[in-house]
């Protein structure tokens, strides 16, 4: 226990303490009311910061001229004879009872009814049952491709070692179907597979902008300036660094992503625009169990 | 092997500077300093060499580079002004590092690759003619996916996009343009000069930002944030727990 | 006291005490709770921490939802951020830079709020860590502990919930991240994604309503009930407390809850708000009008989500790529192995940890007192290198930034990452063992030579 000296001590230190943290928070409130104050946020922080900090230290610094000394206690037990006593409560009450079987089997069926009729509304919530309109673009053949403004998107405006984001016309741009990359190879370069030889006129090629992995927007065009010594170009996503070869239909070349990017037929118009030749290879977006590998439904 | 080839290229080509070489134009000058430095990787007379193997005359370097016809001085400039030229190994990513040519040999290797062939002038990038906020709009679109949306820089399979903190406006306006290294370009018809000018202004903000919350944790996020709350804030008040818990001596 | 003239204080308390008991009958409880005994070690503090953390959660939260409009509406920015002027943004993320660049101390509430979210999950793993090390969670308090572990469950919930109901660019990526990772449960994950966005990412404007009430009312109200549950049988059952002295596993000695535990108490809360405060102050901590507004078209690099999501993400980038699939069909999509069997395997073992170790170690007995985690050396070990396994994983979704900082190829770590996650923990394993012993060898020595020494003594004394 200590002494009267350093007792008294101690008191003047908590009331020198609290004196401070009253103090700070009057600080709080000038710099609050004096907008004119620079480092708003800072200040506010520090004062009001400051006064809780002088408060702890009140209370830690003060907690020996209270404190009591240590005390002896028992711990408690289980108590078996009034757990025996209510399950015995309990038994004594259905004595009256003959049917338990059929009451108690009627109680359940009744309780788990109601449970799922409570439950029920909560389908109401999305289309549950209905997974349609997860494949599902505004993508359909003959739509033109816009860019940000709505501004019609020229094949001439793709060039080599560039990369546009583009939408459908007319269509919201905020749906996960609807953002497509555009950018522009050397035709004698693409492999792409049999079934798409026409979707690339003039070596420009559209792939969904949302990657297959988890759905973040593939925001990174790997364009290199000097092939030989460079990696070859490359569609990436910056969350996992999942990476599509353009080139060869968007297939997975590092990363974790576990399908292809889809890729959008293209077309040039008459006016030298660029139009949607179709619907996309694949569901656009992250994948989920039973998406096929084929065509994106309308 | 390369860098000490380099190396020695580079003394004796200033040795013979220091002994006064009786070049007069710009052209010229920079025909001498591109046959000493660059030629055993971009070719003679800048026509590249798409294959790794030594140059007639230039000894056994075994380099290879693009061709620079045609990129003009602005590609040239900002190459050599940044120093990510002259590169040490073509396989070797370019990287900010401090020039190798004074400004003079710079203006002079400038102007003999702009000689080579038509190509793009320096630019002069205005970024108070810009708006930040148009700006903020065509870098999130177009840069922040590789760059990181406060331009900290980020990571590129397999490379490097750097952070653009001490990028000058003339950096920004010529990387933009070129596309150096896995970077994608931005022609005056893809990103107007005007727009330019917002992007600068905006980059600009980005590399003194608004941190009006107080002490910024690199602008990357909350990997940072996470080491200050276990390592201030869980050491701290680990420390007031330890502290109240003590017995006097 | 006894020998002491009443002071006027005295007076007056014993006269409020008298009041209030003659409208509650509530003195007994009252002395029962004052004096109920709280063990004197500093670990046993770490839980009122998290408490406190919760209380300042509470208190900023509340006034952020005066302020915040949980909409998706889109609106156009004509505020006082220039860069942000004219741009296309949700409500919710322009009621949100509003309420930190116009608002007075809006800032303040809204980084302590943050910061005070990171800290909250912090302090209950710190405190997990001591229960689980020291053998707490043993009978009979096998409810406390699972009560607990739920708590840090739904906290880890509402807070990815609340910071992204602020729509910026980072937040909005992880929303989608989190859609995919529902998408990605086999048998019913696209029916549970469209469920609960109300339809394909991004979903209806109801998917903000449905976060934002999760966020401020069914999450807050779950967690303070499981507090309050939790509490109740912390005390109910009376702590625990290390062995030593004049403990033992049927008397408890510990320090009254008052007049000696407030002060300690009281004290670390207001440290607590101290510290969060001064974090919200002069830390700056997710500045949303840097990021910009979520769209899905776009992407940052260097996204993260919050240190106590960011555990998942090195899962997520280290899975190599693959679908399950049988012929055309998707069966388990990608991020499920990161995104849910990961989490899955780490609270799965946690809350089947006392189960475990009952079997294991055929240890049915009830226990008051605490281990030293030096003596029990395979409990220890396990979680040391359970431990490590999870800071492993962590660590590699740092490997972009790695690369970026001190270039080291990403490729190169991730494959070292991945023979590191088989490698490490039993490696830990055994080191931790070695160390157990080790340190209770040392013991030993010192306790063989204080007998000696003692023994030599009396020796001498007797000749």
């Amino acid at each position: 226990m200590t002494g009267p000296r350093s007792s008294r001590r101690a008191e003047l230190a908590v009331a020198a303490l609290l004196g401070l943290a009253a103090v700070c928070a009057a600080g709080f409130v000038a710099v609050y009311a004096l907008d004119s104050i620079g480092h708003q946020t800072q200040l506010l922080g520090l004062t009001l910061g400051a006064a809780f900090a002088c408060l702890a230290a009140a209370f830690i610094a003060g907690r020996r001229l209270v404190a009591g000394e240590d005390a002896e206690d028992e711990y408690g037990g289980p108590a078996p004879e009034a757990a025996d006593e209510i399950g015995a409560l309990v038994e004594e009450s259905a004595t009256g009872i003959e049917r338990r079987r059929l009451l108690a089997g009627a109680g359940a069926a009744a309780g788990a009814a109601i449970g799922a009729a409570l439950l029920a509304p909560v389908v109401s919530l999305g289309p549950v049952f209905d997974l349609a309109s997860m494949a599902r673009t505004p993508w359909r053949r003959g739509r033109r491709l816009v860019d940000e403004t709505g501004a019609p998107v020229a094949a001439s405006a793709v060039r080599a070692d560039e990369f546009l984001t583009a939408y459908p016309e007319g269509a919201n741009p905020e749906e996960i179907g609807s953002p497509i990359i555009l950018i522009r190879l050397d035709p004698a370069t693409l492999r792409l597979p049999a079934s798409r030889r026409s979707w690339a006129p003039q070596g420009i090629l559209a792939y969904s902008k949302i990657c297959t992995h988890a759905g973040c927007a593939i925001a990174l065009y790997r364009a290199p300036l000097f092939q030989p010594v460079e990696q070859p170009p490359g569609l990436v996503c910056p969350c996992h660094y999942s990476t599509f070869d353009p080139a060869t239909g968007g297939t997975v070349v590092f990363g974790p992503a576990g399908r292809a990017l889809p890729q959008l037929p293209l077309r040039i118009d008459r006016a030298g625009n660029l139009r949607a030749g179709g619907t996309f290879s694949g569901p656009v977006g992250p994948s989920w169990w039973g998406v096929r590998r084929g065509r994106a439904t309308s | 092997m390369l860098a000490a080839c380099a190396l020695l290229g580079a003394w004796t080509a200033s040795a013979a500077r220091a002994a006064g070489g009786a070049q007069t134009t710009p052209v010229a000058q920079g025909a001498e300093l591109y046959a000493e430095n660059c030629q055993s990787c971009h070719g003679i007379g800048g026509t590249g060499k798409p294959e790794p193997g030594p140059v007639n005359g230039v000894g056994d370097v075994n380099g290879f580079g693009p061709s620079l016809a045609g990129v003009g001085a602005l590609a040239a400039d900002f190459y050599l002004r940044t120093g990510y030229m002259p590169l040490r190994s073509p396989t070797v990513q370019p990287r900010r590092s401090t020039p190798e040519f004074s400004p003079a040999e710079i203006r002079a290797l400038t102007a003999y690759v702009a000689s080579l062939a038509q190509g793009p002038a320096i630019p002069s990038p205005d970024p108070s003619q810009g708006s930040v906020s148009e700006g903020m709009t065509l870098f999130t679109e177009n840069c922040a996916g590789c760059h990181q949306a406060a331009a900290a820089g980020g990571y590129v399979p397999d490379a490097v996009a750097p952070p653009l903190g001490s990028s000058s406006p003339l950096d920004i306006a010529e990387a933009v343009r070129i596309g150096p290294n896995l970077m994608p370009r931005f022609s005056p018809e893809r990103l107007t000069d005007a727009q330019l000018n917002s992007l600068i202004a905006y980059i600009r903000t980005a590399q003194s930002p608004d941190d009006r919350g107080g002490l910024a944790l690199g602008h990357v996020g909350p990997v940072p944030e996470g080491l200050v709350a276990w390592l201030v804030a869980g050491v701290v008040l680990v420390g007031v727990c330890i502290t109240i818990a003590r017995r006097p001596a | 006291m006894v020998g002491r003239a009443p002071r006027k204080g005295d007076v007056v308390i014993r006269g409020a005490a008298r009041t209030v008991d003659e409208r509650t009958h509530a003195a007994p409880f009252g002395l029962k709770a004052l004096r109920y005994l709280f063990p004197e070690h500093w670990t046993f503090l770490l839980g009122e921490v998290a408490l406190y953390t919760f209380i300042v959660l509470i208190a900023t939260g509340t006034y952020l939802a005066l302020f915040f409009h949980p909409s998706t509406a889109q609106v156009v920015y004509h505020g006082s951020y220039a860069p942000l002027d004219g741009m296309r943004m949700t409500e919710a993320y322009r009621s949100t830079v509003h309420l930190s660049l116009d608002v007075r101390a809006g800032l303040l509430m809204r980084q302590t709020h943050h910061w005070a979210a990171d800290v909250f999950v912090a302090a209950i793993a710190i405190h997990l860590m001591r229960i689980v090390f020291t053998g707490a969670f043993r009978k009979p308090r096998e409810l406390t502990y699972y009560v607990g572990l739920t708590i840090l469950t739904l906290a880890l919930l509402e807070g990815y919930l609340g910071y992204s109901l602020v729509d910026d660019l980072l937040s909005g990526m992880g929303l989608a991240i989190g859609y995919a990772v529902a998408l990605s449960i086999p048998f019913v994950g696209a029916n549970i994604g469209q469920l609960i966005w109300g339809g394909p990412f991004p979903g209806t404007p109801d998917f903000w309503s449905r976060m934002y009430i999760a966020h401020v009312f069914l999450l807050p109200l779950l967690i303070a009930t499981l507090i309050a549950l939790h509490l109740t049988l912390v005390a109910s059952l009376h702590h625990t407390q290390f062995g030593g002295g004049r403990r033992t596993e049927r008397r408890l000695v510990g320090l009254p809850a008052f007049p000696s535990q407030v002060p300690r108490s009281l004290g670390l809360m207001f440290a607590v708000f101290a510290a969060l405060f001064l974090l919200g102050g002069l830390v700056e901590i997710n500045p949303i009008w840097l990021w910009g507004p979520y769209h899905v078209g776009d992407g940052t690099n260097g996204a993260q989500p919050d240190w106590y999501l960011g555990w998942l993400i090195g899962a997520l980038r280290l899975m190599p790529a693959f679908d399950v699939t049988v012929l055309d069909y998707t069966v388990i999509p990608n991020p499920f192995w990161g995104g849910v069997l990961f989490p899955g395997i780490v609270f799965g073992t946690l809350f089947a940890w006392p189960s475990i170790e009952r079997r294991v170690s055929g240890d049915r007995a009830r226990h008051n007192l605490l281990d030293r985690p030096r003596d029990v050396r395979w409990r220890t070990a396990t979680a040391t290198a359970f431990l490590s396994w999870l800071f492993l994983i962590f660590l590699a979704g740092s490997a972009d930034r790695a690369y970026v900082l001190f270039g080291w190829s990403y490729e190169t770590q991730l494959q070292v990452y991945r023979v590191l996650v088989f490698v490490l923990p039993p490696t830990v394993f055994w080191l931790t063992l070695k160390v157990c012993d080790e340190l209770r060898r040392n013991e030993e020595v010192v306790r063989n030579r204080h007998e000696a020494e003692t023994e030599a003594r009396a020796a001498a004394h007797r000749t």
